[in-house]
Protein backbone atom coordinates (compact mmCIF):
# COMPACT_ATOMS: atom_id res chain seq x y z
CA UNK A 1 0.00 0.00 0.00
CA UNK A 2 1.72 2.36 -1.12
CA UNK A 3 -0.55 4.54 -3.10
CA UNK A 4 -0.41 8.85 -2.15
CA UNK A 5 -2.83 10.95 -0.55
CA UNK A 6 -2.74 12.44 -4.38
CA UNK A 7 -4.24 9.35 -6.08
CA UNK A 8 -6.35 8.50 -3.11
CA UNK A 9 -8.09 12.34 -3.39
CA UNK A 10 -8.40 11.26 -7.52
CA UNK A 11 -9.97 8.38 -6.96
CA UNK A 12 -12.54 9.77 -4.02
CA UNK A 13 -13.45 12.70 -6.15
CA UNK A 14 -14.36 10.06 -9.50
CA UNK A 15 -16.20 8.06 -7.44
CA UNK A 16 -18.50 11.08 -5.59
CA UNK A 17 -18.89 12.58 -9.23
CA UNK A 18 -20.10 9.07 -10.78
CA UNK A 19 -22.56 8.38 -7.78
CA UNK A 20 -23.96 11.53 -8.41
CA UNK A 21 -23.96 12.00 -12.11
CA UNK A 22 -25.35 7.81 -13.06
CA UNK A 23 -28.65 8.23 -10.68
CA UNK A 24 -29.44 11.91 -12.07
CA UNK A 25 -28.67 10.50 -15.60
CA UNK A 26 -31.09 7.54 -15.10
CA UNK A 27 -33.54 9.44 -13.70
CA UNK A 28 -33.95 12.25 -16.42
CA UNK A 29 -33.40 9.50 -19.01
CA UNK A 30 -36.39 7.76 -17.32
CA UNK A 31 -38.59 10.74 -16.98
CA UNK A 32 -37.97 11.73 -20.90
CA UNK A 33 -39.33 8.27 -21.84
CA UNK A 34 -42.41 8.47 -19.50
CA UNK A 35 -43.07 12.43 -21.02
CA UNK A 36 -42.44 10.90 -24.68
CA UNK A 37 -45.41 8.26 -23.62
CA UNK A 38 -47.84 10.33 -22.14
CA UNK A 39 -48.03 12.41 -25.33
CA UNK A 40 -48.33 9.14 -27.35
CA UNK A 41 -51.08 8.24 -25.52
CA UNK A 42 -52.85 11.39 -25.16
CA UNK A 43 -52.60 11.99 -29.00
CA UNK A 44 -54.11 8.66 -29.82
CA UNK A 45 -56.75 9.29 -27.54
CA UNK A 46 -57.41 12.85 -29.18
CA UNK A 47 -57.18 10.81 -32.49
CA UNK A 48 -59.79 7.91 -31.39
CA UNK A 49 -62.53 10.52 -29.82
CA UNK A 50 -62.07 13.83 -31.87
CA UNK A 51 -61.73 17.37 -30.03
CA UNK A 52 -64.73 17.08 -27.94
CA UNK A 53 -64.22 13.49 -26.61
CA UNK A 54 -67.70 12.63 -26.70
CA UNK A 55 -69.30 10.08 -24.14
CA UNK A 56 -69.55 6.59 -25.24
CA UNK A 57 -71.11 3.73 -24.00
CA UNK A 58 -74.19 4.03 -21.49
CA UNK A 59 -74.84 5.91 -18.71
CA UNK A 60 -78.30 5.33 -16.57
CA UNK A 61 -79.88 7.75 -14.93
CA UNK A 62 -83.15 8.57 -13.41
CA UNK A 63 -85.30 11.73 -13.24
CA UNK A 64 -88.07 11.89 -10.27
CA UNK A 65 -90.46 14.14 -10.61
CA UNK A 66 -91.55 15.08 -6.94
CA UNK A 67 -94.73 17.04 -8.36
CA UNK A 68 -96.22 13.72 -9.57
CA UNK A 69 -95.34 12.06 -6.16
CA UNK A 70 -97.10 14.57 -4.60
CA UNK A 71 -100.17 14.67 -6.66
CA UNK A 72 -100.32 10.29 -6.07
CA UNK A 73 -100.06 10.15 -2.40
CA UNK A 74 -99.79 6.51 -2.27
CA UNK A 75 -97.04 5.91 -5.37
CA UNK A 76 -93.98 6.66 -3.45
CA UNK A 77 -94.58 3.72 -1.13
CA UNK A 78 -95.69 1.20 -3.97
CA UNK A 79 -92.00 2.32 -5.79
CA UNK A 80 -90.41 0.95 -2.08
CA UNK A 81 -92.73 -2.17 -1.49
CA UNK A 82 -92.19 -3.08 -5.38
CA UNK A 83 -88.03 -2.95 -4.93
CA UNK A 84 -87.78 -4.41 -1.59
CA UNK A 85 -90.49 -7.28 -2.21
CA UNK A 86 -88.47 -8.31 -5.85
CA UNK A 87 -85.18 -7.60 -3.91
CA UNK A 88 -86.18 -9.45 -0.73
CA UNK A 89 -85.36 -6.76 1.42
CA UNK A 90 -85.84 -7.81 5.12
CA UNK A 91 -88.12 -5.88 7.26
CA UNK A 92 -86.22 -5.48 10.73
CA UNK A 93 -89.13 -3.48 12.16
CA UNK A 94 -87.32 -0.39 13.97
CA UNK A 95 -84.85 2.05 12.49
CA UNK A 96 -81.71 0.98 13.60
CA UNK A 97 -81.93 -2.13 11.87
CA UNK A 98 -83.53 -0.94 8.54
CA UNK A 99 -81.80 -2.15 5.14
CA UNK A 100 -83.48 0.41 2.62
CA UNK A 101 -82.65 0.51 -1.13
CA UNK A 102 -85.62 2.67 -2.01
CA UNK A 103 -86.93 5.08 0.34
CA UNK A 104 -89.04 8.30 1.26
CA UNK A 105 -87.46 11.39 3.10
CA UNK A 106 -88.37 14.82 4.18
CA UNK A 107 -86.68 17.49 1.64
CA UNK A 108 -84.88 19.46 4.09
CA UNK A 109 -83.19 15.89 4.82
CA UNK A 110 -82.50 14.96 1.00
CA UNK A 111 -81.46 18.56 0.28
CA UNK A 112 -80.12 19.27 3.19
CA UNK A 113 -77.28 22.03 1.17
CA UNK A 114 -80.25 23.49 -0.90
CA UNK A 115 -79.44 28.16 -0.98
CA UNK A 116 -83.24 29.01 -1.35
CA UNK A 117 -83.51 28.96 2.63
CA UNK A 118 -84.54 32.19 3.15
CA UNK A 119 -87.70 33.00 1.10
CA UNK A 120 -88.85 29.16 -0.36
CA UNK A 121 -92.33 27.86 -0.43
CA UNK A 122 -94.43 26.75 2.32
CA UNK A 123 -93.80 23.13 3.42
CA UNK A 124 -91.42 22.68 1.16
CA UNK A 125 -89.39 21.05 3.78
CA UNK A 126 -91.61 18.40 4.98
CA UNK A 127 -92.21 17.51 1.39
CA UNK A 128 -91.64 13.83 0.68
CA UNK A 129 -88.80 13.04 -1.44
CA UNK A 130 -88.56 9.31 -3.20
CA UNK A 131 -84.77 8.71 -3.14
CA UNK A 132 -82.33 5.87 -3.73
CA UNK A 133 -78.54 5.00 -4.33
CA UNK A 134 -77.41 8.06 -7.06
CA UNK A 135 -75.23 5.45 -9.04
CA UNK A 136 -72.92 8.60 -8.83
CA UNK A 137 -70.19 9.02 -12.50
CA UNK A 138 -67.58 9.76 -9.28
CA UNK A 139 -68.63 7.39 -6.64
CA UNK A 140 -66.88 7.59 -3.14
CA UNK A 141 -68.06 3.97 -2.46
CA UNK A 142 -66.07 2.67 -4.91
CA UNK A 143 -62.55 4.84 -3.95
CA UNK A 144 -63.42 3.57 -0.20
CA UNK A 145 -64.06 0.06 -0.08
CA UNK A 146 -61.17 -1.91 0.19
CA UNK A 147 -61.95 -5.13 -1.17
CA UNK A 148 -63.47 -3.58 -4.47
CA UNK A 149 -67.24 -5.15 -3.85
CA UNK A 150 -68.18 -2.56 -4.99
CA UNK A 151 -67.71 -0.94 -8.18
CA UNK A 152 -69.06 0.99 -11.04
CA UNK A 153 -69.74 -1.05 -13.97
CA UNK A 154 -69.59 -0.50 -17.88
CA UNK A 155 -73.27 0.91 -17.85
CA UNK A 156 -72.86 3.49 -14.88
CA UNK A 157 -74.44 1.47 -12.05
CA UNK A 158 -72.87 1.26 -8.73
CA UNK A 159 -73.20 -2.40 -8.08
CA UNK A 160 -72.37 -4.57 -5.27
CA UNK A 161 -70.61 -8.09 -5.34
CA UNK A 162 -71.79 -9.46 -1.76
CA UNK A 163 -69.28 -12.28 -2.08
CA UNK A 164 -66.48 -9.90 -1.46
CA UNK A 165 -68.13 -7.93 0.57
CA UNK A 166 -66.33 -7.57 4.96
CA UNK A 167 -69.13 -5.45 6.35
CA UNK A 168 -66.14 -2.72 6.87
CA UNK A 169 -68.46 -0.22 6.22
CA UNK A 170 -66.67 2.40 4.72
CA UNK A 171 -68.83 3.10 1.94
CA UNK A 172 -71.07 3.94 4.14
CA UNK A 173 -69.03 6.24 5.62
CA UNK A 174 -67.85 7.42 2.35
CA UNK A 175 -71.29 7.75 0.66
CA UNK A 176 -72.80 11.46 0.99
CA UNK A 177 -76.42 10.22 0.74
CA UNK A 178 -77.21 7.11 3.00
CA UNK A 179 -78.06 4.83 0.26
CA UNK A 180 -76.01 1.94 1.76
CA UNK A 181 -77.26 0.36 4.58
CA UNK A 182 -75.60 -2.90 6.83
CA UNK A 183 -77.27 -5.85 7.65
CA UNK A 184 -76.79 -5.89 11.56
CA UNK A 185 -78.81 -8.96 11.82
CA UNK A 186 -79.36 -12.37 9.63
CA UNK A 187 -81.99 -11.17 7.25
CA UNK A 188 -83.33 -14.40 6.82
CA UNK A 189 -83.84 -14.57 10.40
CA UNK A 190 -87.41 -14.25 12.45
CA UNK A 191 -88.73 -11.30 14.85
CA UNK A 192 -89.86 -12.21 18.59
CA UNK A 193 -93.15 -13.26 17.11
CA UNK A 194 -91.48 -15.64 14.49
CA UNK A 195 -92.34 -13.51 11.65
CA UNK A 196 -89.72 -13.98 9.22
CA UNK A 197 -87.77 -10.58 7.85
CA UNK A 198 -88.22 -11.43 4.56
CA UNK A 199 -91.94 -11.37 4.55
CA UNK A 200 -92.05 -13.41 0.48
CA UNK A 201 -88.83 -14.51 -0.70
CA UNK A 202 -88.50 -13.71 -4.32
CA UNK A 203 -86.75 -17.49 -5.42
CA UNK A 204 -84.97 -15.52 -8.12
CA UNK A 205 -83.39 -13.08 -6.33
CA UNK A 206 -80.76 -14.06 -3.53
CA UNK A 207 -81.00 -12.76 -0.15
CA UNK A 208 -77.86 -11.45 1.72
CA UNK A 209 -76.64 -12.40 4.95
CA UNK A 210 -75.78 -11.15 8.55
CA UNK A 211 -72.47 -8.36 7.99
CA UNK A 212 -72.71 -7.40 4.64
CA UNK A 213 -73.37 -3.88 2.92
CA UNK A 214 -76.68 -3.62 0.69
CA UNK A 215 -77.95 -1.06 -1.50
CA UNK A 216 -79.69 -0.17 -4.80
CA UNK A 217 -78.44 -2.17 -7.99
CA UNK A 218 -81.07 -0.26 -10.72
CA UNK A 219 -82.41 -3.14 -11.34
CA UNK A 220 -79.58 -4.68 -13.14
CA UNK A 221 -81.07 -7.95 -13.35
CA UNK A 222 -84.23 -7.18 -14.88
CA UNK A 223 -82.56 -4.52 -17.58
CA UNK A 224 -80.71 -7.58 -18.67
CA UNK A 225 -83.44 -9.15 -19.28
CA UNK A 226 -85.30 -6.34 -21.57
CA UNK A 227 -87.06 -4.72 -18.03
CA UNK A 228 -86.75 -1.44 -16.89
CA UNK A 229 -86.37 -0.94 -12.80
CA UNK A 230 -89.12 -2.27 -10.77
CA UNK A 231 -89.75 1.01 -9.35
CA UNK A 232 -89.71 3.05 -12.88
CA UNK A 233 -92.64 0.22 -13.53
CA UNK A 234 -94.55 0.80 -10.37
CA UNK A 235 -94.82 4.87 -11.77
CA UNK A 236 -94.94 3.75 -15.56
CA UNK A 237 -98.56 5.30 -15.27
CA UNK A 238 -98.00 8.76 -13.79
CA UNK A 239 -94.38 8.72 -15.50
CA UNK A 240 -93.70 10.25 -12.11
CA UNK A 241 -89.83 8.30 -12.78
CA UNK A 242 -88.07 8.42 -15.74
CA UNK A 243 -85.16 6.23 -16.80
CA UNK A 244 -82.82 5.81 -19.03
CA UNK A 245 -79.22 6.43 -21.00
CA UNK A 246 -78.11 10.05 -19.99
CA UNK A 247 -75.51 9.62 -22.90
CA UNK A 248 -78.17 8.80 -25.16
CA UNK A 249 -79.02 11.84 -26.84
CA UNK A 250 -82.08 10.86 -27.77
CA UNK A 251 -83.61 8.79 -25.23
CA UNK A 252 -86.56 9.79 -22.92
CA UNK A 253 -84.51 11.45 -20.49
CA UNK A 254 -82.02 13.49 -21.86
CA UNK A 255 -85.26 15.43 -23.63
CA UNK A 256 -86.99 15.67 -20.26
CA UNK A 257 -83.36 17.02 -19.03
CA UNK A 258 -83.18 19.41 -21.86
CA UNK A 259 -86.35 20.57 -21.22
CA UNK A 260 -86.97 20.65 -17.55
CA UNK A 261 -84.72 22.51 -14.76
CA UNK A 262 -83.81 19.78 -12.59
CA UNK A 263 -81.83 19.47 -9.32
CA UNK A 264 -79.27 17.12 -7.94
CA UNK A 265 -78.69 16.09 -4.63
CA UNK A 266 -75.42 17.63 -3.11
CA UNK A 267 -73.79 18.71 -6.15
CA UNK A 268 -71.04 20.16 -4.33
CA UNK A 269 -69.89 16.47 -3.14
CA UNK A 270 -68.79 16.15 -6.71
CA UNK A 271 -70.16 12.85 -7.16
CA UNK A 272 -72.12 14.11 -10.29
CA UNK A 273 -75.14 11.82 -9.25
CA UNK A 274 -77.03 10.11 -12.20
CA UNK A 275 -80.46 10.85 -10.24
CA UNK A 276 -82.14 14.21 -11.20
CA UNK A 277 -85.00 15.83 -9.16
CA UNK A 278 -88.51 18.27 -10.67
CA UNK A 279 -89.30 19.65 -7.66
CA UNK B 1 -32.41 -48.82 25.06
CA UNK B 2 -33.41 -47.75 28.26
CA UNK B 3 -37.29 -49.06 29.38
CA UNK B 4 -37.97 -51.02 26.10
CA UNK B 5 -40.10 -52.97 27.06
CA UNK B 6 -42.83 -50.16 27.24
CA UNK B 7 -42.13 -47.99 24.52
CA UNK B 8 -41.97 -50.28 21.87
CA UNK B 9 -45.65 -51.82 22.60
CA UNK B 10 -46.88 -48.34 22.80
CA UNK B 11 -45.71 -47.30 19.67
CA UNK B 12 -46.77 -50.14 18.09
CA UNK B 13 -50.07 -49.34 19.89
CA UNK B 14 -49.87 -45.62 18.63
CA UNK B 15 -49.32 -47.14 15.34
CA UNK B 16 -52.40 -49.10 15.27
CA UNK B 17 -54.88 -46.82 16.48
CA UNK B 18 -53.50 -44.06 13.83
CA UNK B 19 -53.90 -46.38 11.08
CA UNK B 20 -57.19 -47.98 12.33
CA UNK B 21 -59.27 -46.44 9.66
CA UNK B 22 -57.19 -47.12 6.89
CA UNK B 23 -57.36 -50.95 7.98
CA UNK B 24 -61.48 -50.56 9.14
CA UNK B 25 -62.43 -48.83 5.91
CA UNK B 26 -59.34 -49.40 3.33
CA UNK B 27 -60.61 -49.53 -0.29
CA UNK B 28 -64.54 -49.37 0.25
CA UNK B 29 -65.25 -48.07 -2.92
CA UNK B 30 -69.37 -48.70 -1.42
CA UNK B 31 -68.90 -45.77 0.45
CA UNK B 32 -68.31 -43.06 -2.28
CA UNK B 33 -70.89 -40.73 -2.84
CA UNK B 34 -73.02 -40.68 -5.31
CA UNK B 35 -74.97 -37.94 -6.56
CA UNK B 36 -78.61 -37.61 -8.10
CA UNK B 37 -78.27 -37.06 -11.55
CA UNK B 38 -81.40 -35.13 -13.09
CA UNK B 39 -83.96 -37.12 -14.97
CA UNK B 40 -84.84 -34.99 -17.10
CA UNK B 41 -81.48 -33.52 -18.56
CA UNK B 42 -78.55 -35.47 -20.09
CA UNK B 43 -76.47 -32.48 -20.57
CA UNK B 44 -74.48 -30.16 -18.29
CA UNK B 45 -73.17 -26.88 -18.95
CA UNK B 46 -69.24 -28.69 -19.28
CA UNK B 47 -68.21 -32.15 -19.41
CA UNK B 48 -68.76 -34.11 -16.34
CA UNK B 49 -64.90 -33.96 -15.52
CA UNK B 50 -64.36 -30.68 -15.25
CA UNK B 51 -67.83 -29.78 -13.29
CA UNK B 52 -66.43 -32.53 -10.52
CA UNK B 53 -63.40 -30.38 -9.91
CA UNK B 54 -63.95 -26.94 -11.14
CA UNK B 55 -67.42 -26.20 -10.57
CA UNK B 56 -67.18 -22.87 -8.16
CA UNK B 57 -64.04 -22.12 -10.70
CA UNK B 58 -66.88 -21.91 -13.10
CA UNK B 59 -69.53 -20.24 -11.18
CA UNK B 60 -66.98 -17.56 -9.93
CA UNK B 61 -65.76 -17.22 -13.44
CA UNK B 62 -70.24 -16.56 -14.50
CA UNK B 63 -70.33 -13.61 -11.28
CA UNK B 64 -67.79 -11.79 -12.47
CA UNK B 65 -68.48 -11.26 -16.25
CA UNK B 66 -71.88 -10.84 -15.67
CA UNK B 67 -71.49 -8.46 -12.61
CA UNK B 68 -68.71 -6.68 -13.91
CA UNK B 69 -67.27 -7.25 -17.49
CA UNK B 70 -71.46 -6.60 -18.55
CA UNK B 71 -71.27 -10.56 -19.59
CA UNK B 72 -74.10 -12.22 -21.20
CA UNK B 73 -76.88 -13.79 -18.92
CA UNK B 74 -77.15 -16.90 -20.55
CA UNK B 75 -74.90 -19.90 -22.44
CA UNK B 76 -75.04 -22.52 -24.59
CA UNK B 77 -74.25 -26.04 -24.16
CA UNK B 78 -72.15 -28.08 -27.11
CA UNK B 79 -75.89 -29.02 -28.12
CA UNK B 80 -76.84 -25.87 -28.60
CA UNK B 81 -79.30 -26.17 -25.08
CA UNK B 82 -79.91 -22.71 -23.63
CA UNK B 83 -78.98 -22.17 -20.32
CA UNK B 84 -79.08 -19.27 -17.36
CA UNK B 85 -75.76 -18.35 -16.04
CA UNK B 86 -76.61 -18.65 -12.21
CA UNK B 87 -76.70 -20.99 -9.65
CA UNK B 88 -79.65 -20.00 -8.26
CA UNK B 89 -81.40 -19.91 -11.55
CA UNK B 90 -79.34 -22.20 -13.57
CA UNK B 91 -77.77 -24.77 -12.00
CA UNK B 92 -80.57 -25.23 -9.72
CA UNK B 93 -83.07 -25.85 -12.23
CA UNK B 94 -81.71 -29.13 -13.41
CA UNK B 95 -80.27 -30.10 -9.76
CA UNK B 96 -83.28 -29.18 -7.94
CA UNK B 97 -82.56 -31.24 -4.61
CA UNK B 98 -79.99 -29.89 -3.42
CA UNK B 99 -79.81 -32.59 -0.71
CA UNK B 100 -79.34 -35.60 -3.14
CA UNK B 101 -77.28 -33.48 -5.64
CA UNK B 102 -74.88 -30.57 -3.46
CA UNK B 103 -75.10 -32.60 -0.24
CA UNK B 104 -73.64 -35.97 -0.91
CA UNK B 105 -70.23 -35.00 -1.96
CA UNK B 106 -70.07 -32.19 0.52
CA UNK B 107 -70.44 -34.12 3.35
CA UNK B 108 -68.51 -36.82 2.01
CA UNK B 109 -65.87 -34.91 2.05
CA UNK B 110 -66.59 -31.90 4.55
CA UNK B 111 -66.87 -29.00 2.59
CA UNK B 112 -68.76 -26.55 3.83
CA UNK B 113 -69.67 -23.61 1.27
CA UNK B 114 -71.74 -21.01 2.48
CA UNK B 115 -73.86 -20.69 -0.99
CA UNK B 116 -77.11 -20.79 0.64
CA UNK B 117 -76.84 -18.36 3.47
CA UNK B 118 -77.68 -15.68 0.72
CA UNK B 119 -78.95 -17.96 -2.26
CA UNK B 120 -82.18 -19.28 -2.06
CA UNK B 121 -82.70 -23.06 -2.97
CA UNK B 122 -85.44 -24.53 -5.06
CA UNK B 123 -88.59 -24.72 -2.74
CA UNK B 124 -89.48 -28.48 -3.27
CA UNK B 125 -86.00 -29.48 -1.56
CA UNK B 126 -86.40 -27.60 1.53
Amino acid sequence: MDSKRRDFLKIAGLTAIAGIAVPTAFNSLLKGEAIASEHGEAAAAAGGHGAAAAKTGKRYGMVIDVKKFTENPGLADKCVSVCHTIHNVPDFGNKKDEIKWIWVDSFKHVFPDDSSQYKQPEGLNSLPILTLCNHCDNPPCVRACPTQATFRSKDGIVGMDYHRCIGCRFCMAACPYGARSFNWRDPRGKDANGQPFIKAENPKFPTRMRGVVEKCNFCTERLAIGQIPACVEAAAQSKALVFGDLNDPNSEISQVLKTTFTIQRKPSAGTHPSLFYII
Amino acid sequence: MYGKGRIIPALILFLGVMTSPMWYKSGDLSKLPKPEKPKDYTECVAPTAYMRTSHMVLLNQWRDDILREDGARTGKTPNGTEYVRSLQNGCMKCHSDKKKFCDTCHNYTSVKPYCWDCHLQPKEAM
